[in-house]
């Protein structure tokens, strides 16, 4: 049985839900104590007490610590890591950037974004853009790693009784400091958690007619996703960027809109259970991965789906 | 100021690579190789630093066989001041990020850089760590997957993308800065660039002669193809894609 500490992804109030499939990866592993590094993030901490197997809650609560920088953050962990036989976080903006230092701090190879746990030493990642699988194995004494949500479940939110107890930490170097932050507020689901995606790409042509694909997420209570042509006009959000090196996402349903289909695209969403493209273009790669393919004027057709779902 | 900045040759992002049946790797032969695209990024911005006047030197790194040469003189046209290529055999074990980090950490030792570009992610390992690892070994702090980047009185101010949006960081100098795709459209090298980079100073050092512990700490046991979808279907119309999605696939 190994032993492993799951960084918690927070907001100080809310629990990052990718959280939850990092400690059902953990669980493969071994026991699952959890670290919430933050400041005034009780609210946190007790989501965390109930997360079903979780067995101790670590906290770390402090001013330094608010907004989770890497340089903060990462030697707390590294001074919790001799307990440890593995130190896990999702596979987040906030996992990828601090994980590493940590990885680096202690000498050791850090495993990325990984998709399955073969055993204590052995995983599975993705290389590539998804185009192949590596099954690696780790000779360093404590594994340091990312965790890809989609290829996990969730843990339970409820079941769970933790003890609660904070951890010393030093200060933080002064090295960095905070600013600002630009949050794109949005009422739908979160896209990597979202059980129905509905993505567009260059091929919507603007920001304006984004609203086409507004109207049918909200019939389906999909989140928003676009390829990175569409990020980089404007048409939107650098967050809602899906594939290699944007998110990660495998809902239920995947409804590609005016999406070519680059490899880049497909390596992140094409573990999407049923895959729906709609593109004026026969040859579209999007159409090889495809479940259902609808070659039509995405301007035509998107009403027509809107008002066929309302019905 | 001086600025480093870490270049990998990579398989062009735009080759679909071929796994090797017998899980042994994945074919790279005769595939055309590139400079990773968010290094090509990160070079940009330290031209563009160098015409704004606030860097006075950039200098490209890259660790691996002899096919690196071709990616450092790609990046002195356009716009490395000096290339420096650590070179190892083709046929070892492919260094992974700790390594390479160690390795730029020892170079960084000894040129003193205000500041490390790098990219944000190699395109064929997608390990997405190098830069987060230099920034530790180094002590210093680290400004990742950037969308701008700002240099005065001795900080830098970077925006990152990170998955709610956008936040805003000041470092202070030296740092580690590491680029997303929107930071800036990476220029190509002209020809009389190409030209002049010929002369351009190019060093060249063993792996071995800096004396870093690169050895492997992970096995890859195989390499597979990722499972194939099945063929899909089209659907004639919009009642036809709502009726499959009802009955058959059952996800409305
Ligand atoms: C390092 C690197 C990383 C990358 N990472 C990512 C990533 O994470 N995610 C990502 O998405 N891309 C990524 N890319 C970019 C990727 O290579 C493609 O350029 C991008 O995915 C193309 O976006 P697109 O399909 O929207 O645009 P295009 O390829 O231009 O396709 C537009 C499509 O819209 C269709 N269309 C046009 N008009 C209509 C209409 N009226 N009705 C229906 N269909 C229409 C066209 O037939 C076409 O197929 C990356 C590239 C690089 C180099
Ligand atoms: N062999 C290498 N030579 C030069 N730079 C590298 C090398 N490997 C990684 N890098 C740099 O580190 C970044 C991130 O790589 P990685 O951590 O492997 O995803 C790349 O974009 C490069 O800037």
């Amino acid at each position: 049985m190994m032993r492993t500490l799951v960084l918690v992804d927070h907001d100080n109030q809310n629990l990052g839900l990718q959280t939850l499939n990092t400690i059902t990866c953990a669980k493969a592993l071994g026991t699952v104590d959890v670290l919430v590094a933050g400041e005034n993030c009780q609210d946190v901490v007790n989501a965390c007490a109930q997360i079903a197997d979780v067995q101790s809650v670590l906290v770390a609560d402090g001013p330094g610590l608010k907004q989770g920088l890497a340089e903060a953050v990462a030697p707390v962990l590294k001074s919790l890591a001799e307990n440890y036989d593995a130190l896990l976080a999702p596979a987040t903006s906030l996992g990828k950037n601090i994980m590493p230092r940590v990885a680096a701090m202690l000498d050791v190879q850090q495993l990325s974004d990984i998709l399955a746990v073969v055993n204590e030493n052995t995983f599975k990642r993705a290389v590539f853009a998804g185009n192949a699988i590596q099954t690696v194995q780790s000779s360093d004494p404590i594994k340091v790693i990312t965790v890809r949500s989609t290829a996990f479940f969730t843990a339970p939110m409820t079941g769970g009784h933790a003890d609660v107890k904070a951890v010393p930490f030093m200060a933080p170097p002064e090295l960095s400091k905070f600013i600002s932050t630009e949050r794109t507020v949005s009422s739908r689901p979160d896209l990597s958690s979202s059980t129905v995606v509905i993505s567009g790409g260059r091929g919507v042509g603007s920001k304006e007619n984004f609203a086409l694909l507004e109207k049918v997420a909200d019939h389906l209570g999909a989140a928003i996703g676009a390829s990175r042509a569409a990020v980089d006009a404007g048409f939107a959000p650098n967050d809602l960027q899906v594939g290699q090196t944007g998110k990660m996402v495998a809902p239920e349903l995947y409804i590609a809109v005016g999406i070519s289909g680059a490899i880049q695209h497909l390596a992140g969403m094409k573990d999407s259970r049923v895959i729906v493209a709609i593109n004026s273009d026969p040859d579209a790669p999007i159409f090889t991965i495809a479940d259902y393919g609808l070659v039509a004027d995405l301007f035509e057709v998107l009403p027509e789906l809107a008002a066929a779902l309302e019905e | 100021m001086k600025v480093l900045v870490a270049v990998k040759r990579v398989v062009d992002f735009n080759v679909k690579i071929r796994v090797r049946s017998d899980g042994s790797g994945v074919d790279t032969s005769g595939v055309k190789m590139s400079m990773n695209p968010y290094d090509e990024i990160a070079l940009e911005e330290a031209v563009r630093l160098v015409e704004a006047g606030i860097a006075s030197e950039i200098i490209a790194v890259s660790i691996g066989p002899q096919g690196c040469k071709d990616t450092l003189r790609t990046a002195l046209a356009i716009g490395a001041s000096r290339a420096i290529h650590i070179v190892m055999d083709e046929m070892a074990n492919p260094l992974e990020p700790l390594s390479v980090a160690k390795v730029l950490k020892a170079i960084s030792e000894r040129e003193r850089p205000e500041l490390i570009l790098l990219g944000k992610q190699a395109i064929d390992d997608d390990a997405n760590q190098t830069a987060q690892m230099v920034a530790a070994l180094l002590g210093w702090g680290q400004g990742t997957f950037a969308s701008n980047l700002e240099i005065k009185d001795g900080t830098a101010t970077v925006v990152r993308e990170v998955d709610g949006g956008l936040e805003t960081l000041k470092l202070k100098l030296p740092c580690v800065i590491s680029t997303d795709l929107r930071l800036n459209e990476p220029r190509y090298a002209s020809l009389p660039n190409i030209m002049k980079a010929k002369r351009k100073p190019f060093e060249t050092i063993a792996l071995e002669d800096l004396g870093i512990d690169t050895r492997p700490r992970l096995t890859v046991l195989s390499t597979d193809e990722p499972d194939i979808r099945p063929v899909g279907k089209i659907v004639n119309s919009v009642q036809d894609l709502v009726h499959k999605l009802k009955t058959e696939a059952k996800v409305i």
